[in-house]
């Protein structure tokens, strides 16, 4: 399709959804006056009903924690699917090791990122389990920290630490993790639907507001999330870093 | 009702820049950023929507309950369409990778119809 | 004041948005969308949502440019053997 026409195609497609935005946005209320009950609603029960602080934690994990299990799927089938897709095919070979620069311009890793790569591994790996734990009480929680969490695999390649990252990074073990990760989730999910009023239903003994381990299933989610999300990403990259050092055409 | 309603205009502007962005690409890894675009549209959208003039964050460890907070609901919706988000964009980058490896070019154009 | 905030953050987003879409070449865009994650960071602060700053501070600085830098520096290799 020719360019010019498909830009005067797209610019018909703008003034129609130009056109449907506004109206839809005359009924929206002012921008700053939020009317809606059921946010007021939420917060009103979020601390009487389930002794958490962090309303939105409660509503991820909690109040709409069916949504969760079904975003923690999609990002399953994500990982699954990157995993299928940059798998080797038959027309590549794996390189070793020492071969990594084969055929590339191989920049030295300069010390200044080594050295802060490598002293900042602890300390990322330890805020993101601080956000994951503490999800329930200040703003944090599983999916953020589950990233964070994710962080220090990524560090220690750049802090050109190659040995110790394939040590700690096959993707097989990792895998299991991610499986063990998600079964875990929807195991707690059916637990609450066997003993309890539903799926994923708060039915563990609420602690007292404002310490750690308060509001029954939700810490225990957020450390189920956590580690859910980083080992997705983890895998991602572990697999977009294998095609780079290691996967050669024949 | 113009200023009530010009914060919502930047959520439309970046939904059809993302779009114009990749209607116009020449470069797959192009149209996967211009898609983050697009999302970004969403998440300013849903974020104004639940916006109260003067009032603070939903979360009250330090903060005593009753004061007029944002909405939470929307701010849920959001954080985990986020990382969702990064992760689908992987996806599209393996695709992106091997496409390069079949076609030797990341140029949509070249793209044909797959045949038998 | 508040107003000049919001309306400051959301000029900023609008244009370094269109300066994301405008670069072109990947690896050019990879450095134009740390402005844009930037404002968009700073818009979802002015609009009171600490949760969402967090997961967009982690995907915006790291996992959005990790990945698309992994993928230019594959294709790119390639481009080169080729």
């Amino acid at each position: 399709m020719n360019p010019r026409v498909r830009v005067t195609l797209f610019l018909v497609a703008a003034v129609g959804i130009t056109a449907i935005f506004v109206w839809g946005f005359t009924g929206l209320p002012s921008f700053g006056h939020y009317p809606g009950p059921y946010g007021d609603e939420v917060v009103r029960r979020t601390i009487a009903d389930r002794h958490a602080t962090n309303t939105v934690t409660a509503v991820v994990m909690d109040i709409r924690a069916v949504d969760t299990a079904g975003e923690e799927l999609i990002l399953f089938a994500a990982a699954v699917g990157v995993i299928m897709l940059l798998r080797k095919q038959r027309g590549e070979r794996l390189v070793a090791p020492p071969t990594f620069a084969e055929g590339r311009h191989p920049i030295p890793p300069s010390t200044p990122v080594r050295v802060v790569s490598a002293a900042l591994i602890a300390p990322a790996a330890v805020l993101g389990l601080y956000l994951v734990a503490h999800g329930g009480l200040t703003p944090g929680g599983g999916f953020q920290g589950g990233v964070v969490l994710a962080v220090p695999s990524v560090l220690c390649f750049l802090a050109a630490r190659i040995r110790s990252f394939e040590r700690l990074h096959d993707p097989a073990v990792w895998e299991v993790a991610r499986a063990i990760a998600i079964g875990a989730f929807l195991g707690i999910g059916f637990a609450g639907l066997i003993a309890s009023t539903g799926f994923l239903a708060n039915m563990l003994p609420l602690g007292t507001t404002g310490t750690v381990y308060s509001a029954g299933t939700i810490p225990v989610l957020n450390l189920i999330a956590g580690p859910a999300v980083a080992t997705a990403i983890v895998l991602i990259v572990v697999e977009l870093l294998e095609q780079v050092t290691e996967v050669r055409a024949k | 009702m113009i200023r009530g309603l010009m914060p919502y205009v930047l959520a439309l502007w970046l939904f059809l820049i993302g779009l114009y962005g990749m209607v116009t690409s020449r470069n797959l890894v192009h149209i996967v950023m211009c898609l983050a675009i697009v999302q970004s549209s969403t998440y300013v959208l849903l974020l104004e929507v639940g916006y109260r003039a003067g009032a603070t964050a939903p979360i009250f460890k330090d903060i005593t309950s009753g004061r007029s907070v944002v909405d939470p609901v929307v701010q849920a919706l959001v954080l985990t369409d986020i990382v969702i988000g990064v992760t689908v964009a992987a996806l599209l980058l393996a695709l992106a990778v091997q496409v390069h490896k079949e076609t030797h070019s990341l140029d949509p154009e070249d793209l044909r119809p797959m045949t038998g | 004041m508040t107003v000049v905030l919001e309306a400051v953050s959301m000029a900023l987003v609008g244009v370094f948005a269109a300066g994301v879409v405008l670069t072109r070449d990947p690896l050019r865009q990879v450095i134009a969308m740390g402005p844009f994650a930037l404002a968009l960071i700073v818009l979802f602060t002015v609009l009171q949502a600490p949760d969402v700053v967090l997961s967009a501070i982690v995907v915006g600085v790291f996992a959005y440019p990790m990945m698309v830098l992994l993928t230019v520096a594959k294709i790119r290799h390639r481009e080169r053997k080729v």
